[in-house]
């Protein structure tokens, strides 16, 4: 089934400076307070993460709920911000794909990409001889996505204790991490204008639609970056 | 009785799996030497990067309420920070949130 060495070898990197550990429970941390906040009982914070385990799409459900937006509101925002999870799957799975694994490990472990854990897998999947990938992506996203749920936990359990300054600390965790990771995986022309480019575009669409402005800003960013990237290869 | 709570959930679980099922189904015909895999790769890190950005400069929830500025200064520091420190993590992510956190107590009294 799953080989247990590169599992753990995936589990594992989640140790070590470059982990997300620690970022990934800040914001965790902040969305399982948020959730209590919002009204939800610690078994549905819990559920929220174990089934969604994807913050963006976590934030503005609880932001919509209190809002009071319809559910298909939440569905058409919920899908919007966490579309960037299509094109995030499509440049990872080819990667690990082998034909000697069954397909249930892919169909069920793409619940595992989130940004933190994709950004690990680009940065250490050429370690791994093709047929194993899956297994260390597997351990990988173990490893995140039990993270982020016991941070939900602990979020939810000391609410009391976090007041606003800390909330606003531990939100400002993730996008350092982010940023910096992005710029660490800056190694190719095309990355580097994807990453440039998408950082400047997406806000700068978001007074054309705030719901749209990621897409449009990473679609012209990322299709620029790769005729440019081509053209100079 | 099922909640509006518990229905926000599932709604919101299913439209974030829907990208990733559509992401493997996707995957199962491009290879990753191809010219669309290429053009994938760009799109995201392109998207991510545009909604890191846009976290950063739109922010939704707690963030909003911090100054464009202090958020920004912030970034900048801790980008420094990691260069810095030849790219470690542990200490830009660290410094962030205990200087964002002092900062805002700080201004608001």
């Amino acid at each position: 089934m799953i080989n247990k060495k590169y599992f753990l070898d995936g589990f594992f990197s989640i140790k070590g400076i470059n982990s997300p550990a620690l970022a990934l429970a800040a914001s965790f941390i902040a969305i399982g307070a948020l959730l209590k906040n919002v009204g939800f009982s610690i078994q549905q914070s819990i559920f929220s993460t174990f089934f969604t385990y994807a913050l963006p799409g976590s934030l503005v459900m609880a932001e919509s709920l209190i809002l009071g937006a319809s559910l298909l509101n939440i569905f058409i925002a919920v899908w919007l911000v966490n579309l960037r999870l299509y094109p995030m799957t499509v440049s990872l799975m080819p990667l690990l794909m082998h034909k000697n694994q069954p397909k249930w490990k892919y169909y069920l472990s793409c619940h595992f990409v989130a940004v933190s854990s994709w950004l690990i897998v680009k940065d250490k999947y050429l370690n791994f001889d093709k047929r194993n990938r899956i297994d260390f992506w597997i351990g990988i996203g173990s490893a995140t996505w039990l993270i982020a749920i016991l941070s939900t936990i602990v979020g939810y359990l000391s609410s009391d204790y976090l007041n606003k300054d800390i909330m606003i600390g531990l939100a400002i965790v993730n996008p350092i991490y982010f940023i910096c990771m992005m710029i660490d995986a800056m190694k190719t022309v095309q990355i580097k204008i994807s990453v440039i480019l998408g950082s400047i575009l997406g806000p700068l669409f978001y007074s054309l639609s705030p719901e749209w402005c990621i897409l449009y800003g990473g679609f012209v960013a990322g299709t620029f970056a790769y005729f440019v990237g081509e053209q100079n290869d | 009785m099922i909640s509006t709570f518990f229905l926000a959930i599932v709604i919101t679980s299913l439209a974030t799996y829907l990208s990733r099922l559509l992401g493997v189904v996707t995957s199962q015909k491009i290879s990753e030497d191809s010219k669309i895999f290429r053009w994938f790769n760009c799109l995201a890190y392109s998207t991510l990067a545009a909604l890191i950005a846009r976290i950063v400069i739109y922010p939704l929830g707690v963030l909003a309420d911090v100054d464009f500025y202090l958020r920004l200064i912030i970034v900048l520091l801790c980008i420094a920070m990691f260069f810095i420190t030849k790219k470690n993590l542990v200490y830009p992510t660290v410094f962030s949130c205990i200087l964002l956190s002092a900062l805002s107590a700080f201004f608001k009294i």
